[in-house]
């Protein structure tokens, strides 16, 4: 038990690479590989339950890796921010995990997606948990060497135009990143970022800051897929099995948002007039052009990719506003949208498995046919869309509210309408897929290789979730508070991880 | 694949064990000096794929026994679990432990857990590298 509890934070990496190990070692068998799949999300989603609590009584937890301590090791470290979007992970992995059973065909399996799977999981907490700017760099290349190989997964003609697009865009993005870093070392250093956030107070050269905030805000950017940096989503999402497109769709890009809510409070703070000005209007045109591409697509998952994009545009906003109402609805859009979005594509999945195909135009009557899952499909729908009581709702208010408080006129209308059109989008969808009869010489089943069942489970426990987020929202609220507390209290993070006695000697040298 | 050059054949006899011996020298010299489980497994990939070269690919899948694809699974195994024995002993995960013999004639023997992530290392990059090689090297025959 005790060795358990000294390596709670690290365990969120350690299980999935453990896992992803593990399927790797028992290739042969596809049985060991989905069973080592559903327990070992399993495990990761009980352990960073718990992870979350702990750093709910704690405050914040680290853990300087092999005893090296920071600034000079790499240090995990565990706030309420990186605990809540590892438990998200959790969440996300598992429900994937439990549809590839029925998802993911033996020619997939056998070429790796079980162990590419959990290296992904891995690389994702292993971003949301480091404390160090060059282990983050790190552990996005751990993420996109793994959702590489995902993407292509099948090999399909328009899995390789969507995967370059992909590949081509993140590499300038990780390249962006890695000169940042350079000229961040270079500027204090120091990798460890609460270090950076100390140091970073002396530096005189705020131009030369400046400049590393916004090389970090365009790598980020891409990631995130916001505004002008989003064509790779749109191009990519939709070619690879729909496990893998809602595991991206839950947690690739929010990476990037949690990146950039990382960076943008601890490290880059000082002329919050400038940055968090371009981030207002990185995010008012990235909700705006990711809604209208929307309202341009046909084809189910296309729709969903470029409402990926939008939603970005909310939680930028969140960050954009920086006031502490404005940060919790960031963090609480963040846990609403990876919940309901995974489960949209999920959706999209089971109703190519009962249709045969993903466009508009070629589907109908899943209304008369399968009532239970138009049901479904309208919870995270208009979720998503923002209806009440659901947890849209709340996320949405919360941010306008923000919006409201700081007289940002211009940004509360932009969320709005897009609201709206996001309602216009999803109402499309229910009367293409759904309201009307199906087409004539279409929705020949695909005749599905294996049972269906496990795809339902996930969908079911997911809209769940969504129905429990609005309806008994107030812990939920709680954590985002916290988080936001912390975010904008720097001091707790830096002497969590530096240590008050470090932190004193550091400010007396200045003296 | 197979290069029918006699000079390589005999070479490539005495190479191979030669290689192999000098990636486990570089394997073990690897903590305080140049070398580790990375450049030992690349020496050890490369004996093997110039056997490849100079034999045939049937009797290189015969002479490591068992699939790459083992060692690659095993390798990250023993490279994730290295990190566990700290966490037993109440220290931070991938904290190095180190024990230390006496040999007879005086010498003395460290071993450390460093040293199995080394092992876990060799054996992935050794893994790694044979898939990927013989692999092509089927698909090309």
């Amino acid at each position: 038990m005790s060795a358990y509890m000294n390596a709670l934070v690290a365990l969120p990496v350690i299980l999935p690479l453990l896992a992803g190990a593990l399927s790797l070692a028992f290739w042969r068998s596809t049985a060991a590989q989905k069973l080592l799949g559903v327990f070992g999300t399993l495990a990761l989603l009980v352990v960073s339950v718990h992870l979350l609590f702990e750093t709910w009584e704690h405050d914040h937890l680290v853990m300087h890796m092999g005893s090296w301590h920071a600034p000079f090791g790499i240090v995990l470290v565990s706030d309420m921010l990186s605990a809540i979007m590892v438990v998200l992970t959790g969440i996300i992995g598992l429900a994937t995990a439990v549809y590839s059973l029925s998802d993911i065909g033996t020619r997939h399996e056998r070429f790796g997606y079980y162990p590419l799977f959990h290296l992904l999981l891995a690389g994702v907490n292993g971003a949301f948990l480091t404390g160090d700017i060059f282990n983050l760099y790190v552990w996005f290349e751990v993420m996109l060497v793994a959702s590489f190989a995902l993407l292509i997964l099948g090999g399909e003609r328009a899995q390789m135009e969507g995967a370059i697009k992909y590949v081509t865009l993140n590499l300038v993005s990780s390249m962006l990143f890695l000169t940042a870093i350079g000229l961040l070392y270079g500027l204090t250093g120091t990798l460890n970022m609460a270090d950076i956030a100390v140091r970073l107070a002396e530096v005189e050269d705020t131009g030369l800051v400046t400049v590393i905030a916004m090389l970090f805000m365009v790598s980020f950017g891409i990631k995130a897929a916001a505004f002008p940096f989003f064509f790779w989503l749109p191009a990519s999402y939709h070619t690879p099995k729909v496990a893998v497109s809602a595991l991206f769709a839950g947690m690739l890009t929010k990476v990037g948002v949690y990146a950039l809510y990382r960076v943008f409070t601890l490290i880059f703070n000082q002329d919050v007039d400038y940055t968090h000005e371009i981030l207002l209007w990185v995010a008012m045109l990235t909700m705006l052009t990711g809604v209208l591409g929307a309202a341009a697509q046909f084809e189910f998952r296309r729709i969903l990719s470029f409402h990926i994009i939008s939603q970005i545009g909310y939680m930028i906003l969140g960050l954009a506003l920086f006031t502490p109402l404005a940060i919790v609805g960031g963090v609480f859009y963040i846990m609403h949208h990876i919940i309901v979005k995974a489960n949209l594509f999920l959706i999209s999945g089971l109703t190519y498995q009962l249709k045969g195909s993903h466009e508009l135009k070629e589907l109908g009557g899943l209304y008369r046919s399968h009532p239970m899952l138009a049901v479904l499909f309208m919870v995270p729908a208009l979720s998503l869309a923002g209806l009440p009581p659901l947890s849209g709702f709340f996320a949405k208010f919360i941010i306008i509210r923000a919006g409201i408080e700081v007289e940002a006129w211009l940004a509360v209308a932009v969320a709005l309408v897009v609201g709206l059109l996001t309602l216009y989008s999803m109402v499309k969808i229910w009367n293409e897929v759904f309201w009307k009869a199906q087409p004539a010489g279409f929705g020949q089943t695909a005749t599905p290789a294996r049972s269906l069942f496990w795809m339902w489970p996930p969908i079911v426990g997911l809209a769940l979730m969504t129905v429990m987020i609005g309806l008994y929202g107030q812990p939920i609220f709680e954590m985002a508070e916290l988080s936001a507390e912390q975010l904008l209290d720097t001091s707790r993070y830096i002497e969590a991880v530096l240590g008050a006695d470090y932190v004193e000697s550091l400010q007396e040298m200045r003296r | 694949m197979n290069m029918h050059s006699l000079i390589l054949r005999t070479a490539g006899n005495f190479l191979l064990p030669l290689l192999l011996l000098f990636s486990v020298f570089l394997l073990l010299r690897g903590h305080d000096e140049p070398g580790g489980g990375f450049i030992a497994g690349l020496v050890a990939a490369g004996a093997i794929v110039l056997y490849v070269f100079s034999m045939d690919i049937a009797s290189a899948r015969s002479l490591l026994r068992v699939d790459p694809r083992d060692l690659l699974g095993a390798g990250m195994v023993i490279a994730v679990l290295s990190g566990a024995p700290a966490a037993f002993l109440g220290q931070p995960y991938f904290t190095a432990q180190w024990w230390e013999f006496g040999l007879p004639g005086g010498g003395e023997l460290k071993l450390s857990t460093v040293l199995i992530f080394d092992i876990g290392v060799y054996l992935v990059v050794v893994g790694a590298v044979l898939t990927i090689i013989l692999n092509l090297a089927e698909a090309e025959d």
